[in-house]
């Protein structure tokens, strides 16, 4: 039960001037129950990644298996890829479209054929998971803060009921505390209902805070895939490639050069406070 | 001399039912008392609906105030005569480098303000000139603005901003669609920006780390300023800001959980440098 990708080739507007090759031979397998990040600069094919996951974009070559089955075979059924493998997008508030929340949420199920009831049922439970409260149900979705839109945007990805959860960039614009309180509450979800998390992000330490692998893509091509802290290791090589390392990595770092024996890999505030405390002790 | 003076600005946003009668008002910027001096990098922190962004477009008097005055370099924003002066002055950037970005090639894009406040076109050039170079574009000038990369397009925005000589330019979280790479670029032109050519800045954004050489912080929370002051002095105080939705930053917070934790560290220290000088001394001190 995973999604596996092998030798993914994918080039835009095959054939014309504008023909770009996004994604080169890149294998990987995401197993379930995982939280991986995927980190890249704009235009390394992290977009182009995740768009093959569901199937919403189709290899120029190579294949993409989810529970090893092809989903490129004929007889496939897309309809319930789309369903398993949850995809929200950069933004996603744009594409609330309904009349009041709960009717948008309600529209994933409903398209998936689900009865009214069935379908009701799912969207109050997505709303509840995203941490919406009750009151806003019946509002236009254009009367909610930025925040409340981007949950309303996840509740109606998951009112699917998705085994895997695929967020592009879901902090975007948010102030701290909603980008703090959205993650948590992706982590609560990943944590209760096992599902499989994968999510792309420019901030480096939101990355380090919550995933247990990294996914780093350099021009089209996988650059690392580790754990955070072997990951993080690579900072020079990674802002070589438009990335970075978490601020407090550096301040490892630092304290390194000016002679501190001390494990320079920390990733994280907590981690880094532990190390500091254990070196003074 | 204050280039921006706010007094008791305040503004409404209006509901209005289907017969056009005002339904519902809703108070975004609630009598704000603001001085910002030429030439300061200040930087304006809240979080989403505190008002920021409703106070940066009057700035630019896209936004006009329901009471109160704001005067851009001694000029009345509400003052129409004035509309296109005080336009001149005060430059603004937004989120979106794509919605900003009009021309096919880049230099003509830069060009386009000037030309529009009809500038002659020997000058236009001089100036296209000058704001590519300052912001590290010049290389890029016969590019075409959609294949570049965020942070490069943004720096091309600002450069449009800059051809129109502002004395002043308002940038409201011009990094928040950008990679790291890209948000450093922009910053280190903003402060660049600042500091060699005098532009006043007013910079809106989420994150913390961005602000720490701002001359003067702003905090904004229900339409109002609850705590302004250097970075070093607003960022030492991290309980309260967490209050405002805020954060502080990475550096901050570890030097925060020690002090916590028992270690004789200063507040408010700011970057990785300040800390690490910090912790050496703590070190030397032990041996």
């Amino acid at each position: 039960m995973a999604i596996r990708i092998e030798h993914l080739n994918y080039i835009y507007s095959v054939g014309t001037a504008f023909e770009r090759h996004a994604l080169k031979d890149v294998s990987l397998e995401l197993p379930d129950g995982q939280f991986v990040g995927v980190i890249g600069h704009t235009g390394s094919g992290k977009s182009t990644l995740i768009q093959h996951l569901n199937g919403l974009l189709t290899a120029t070559s190579g294949t993409v298996y989810f529970n090893d089955q092809n989903i490129y075979a004929e007889g496939f059924d897309k309809k319930l890829l789309r369903s398993k493998v949850g995809l929200v997008f950069q933004y996603p508030e744009y594409q609330l479209f309904e009349t009041d929340v709960f009717t948008d949420v309600c529209f994933g199920p409903k398209n998936l054929g689900l009865s009214g009831e069935e379908a009701e049922a799912r969207a109050y439970k997505a709303l509840q998971q995203v941490g919406l409260k009750e009151k806003y149900y019946k509002m236009s979705p254009f009367e909610l803060s930025g925040g409340q839109k981007r949950r309303a945007a996840i509740a109606g990805i998951l009112a699917m009921e998705p085994d895997v959860l695929v967020l592009d960039e879901p902090t975007a614009g948010l102030d701290p505390k909603g980008r703090d309180d959205i993650l948590d509450q992706v982590k609560q979800l990943h944590e209760e209902r096992k599902i499989t998390v994968v999510l792309v992000s420019h901030s480096m330490e939101d990355i380090a805070r919550y995933v247990e692998r990294i996914i780093v893509m350099n021009k089209g091509q996988v650059l690392y895939d580790d754990t955070p802290r072997q990951v993080f290791r690579h900072y020079r090589e990674l802002e070589a490639v438009g990335l970075a390392a978490p601020q407090v990595t550096y301040l490892m770092h630092d304290l390194a050069e000016k002679g501190w024996d001390i494990a320079t890999d920390a990733a994280t505030v907590e981690e880094t406070a532990q190390a500091i405390l254990e070196y003074l002790k | 001399m204050s280039i921006i003076r706010a007094r008791k600005l305040a503004f409404d946003y209006l509901k209005m039912d289907d017969e056009g009668k005002v339904e519902n008002r809703s108070r975004a910027v609630d009598e704000i008392d603001l001085d910002v001096k030429e030439g300061d990098f200040v930087a304006i922190l809240g979080h989403n609906g505190s008002g920021k962004s409703t106070l940066a477009k009057h700035i630019n008097a896209i936004l006009l105030p329901t009471e109160g005055t704001l005067y851009v370099d001694g000029k009345d924003t509400r003052d129409e005569s004035k509309l296109w002066e005080i336009r001149q002055t005060a430059g603004m950037v937004f989120q979106n480098p794509d919605n900003q970005i009009i021309g096919t090639i880049v230099d003509e894009d830069v060009g386009f303000g000037p030309e529009n406040m009809g500038v002659p076109s020997e000058e236009i050039w001089r100036r296209v000139e000058s704001s590519l170079k300052a912001v590290g574009m010049w290389e890029y000038r016969d590019h075409s603005p959609n294949k570049l990369s965020g942070g490069q397009k943004q720096r091309v925005a600002i450069a449009g901003v800059v051809a129109m000589r502002p004395k002043c330019i308002v940038l409201d979280e011009p990094t928040a669609m950008l990679d790291p790479n890209g948000r450093r670029e922009v910053i280190r032109t903003v402060c660049e920006l600042n500091q060699r050519e005098h532009v006043t800045v007013l910079l809106i954004t989420h994150y913390m780390e961005e602000v720490i050489h701002a001359d003067k912080v702003i905090v904004m929370d229900q339409g109002k300023i609850v705590m302004q002051g250097t970075p070093r002095e607003v960022f030492s105080r991290v309980e309260e800001l967490k209050s405002y939705r805020l954060d502080v930053p990475q550096a901050t917070l570890v030097a925060h959980r020690l002090r916590q934790a028992g270690l004789n560290l200063p507040e408010g220290i700011l970057s990785n440098e300040e800390l690490a000088a910090e912790l050496e001394k703590l070190r030397a001190a032990k041996h």
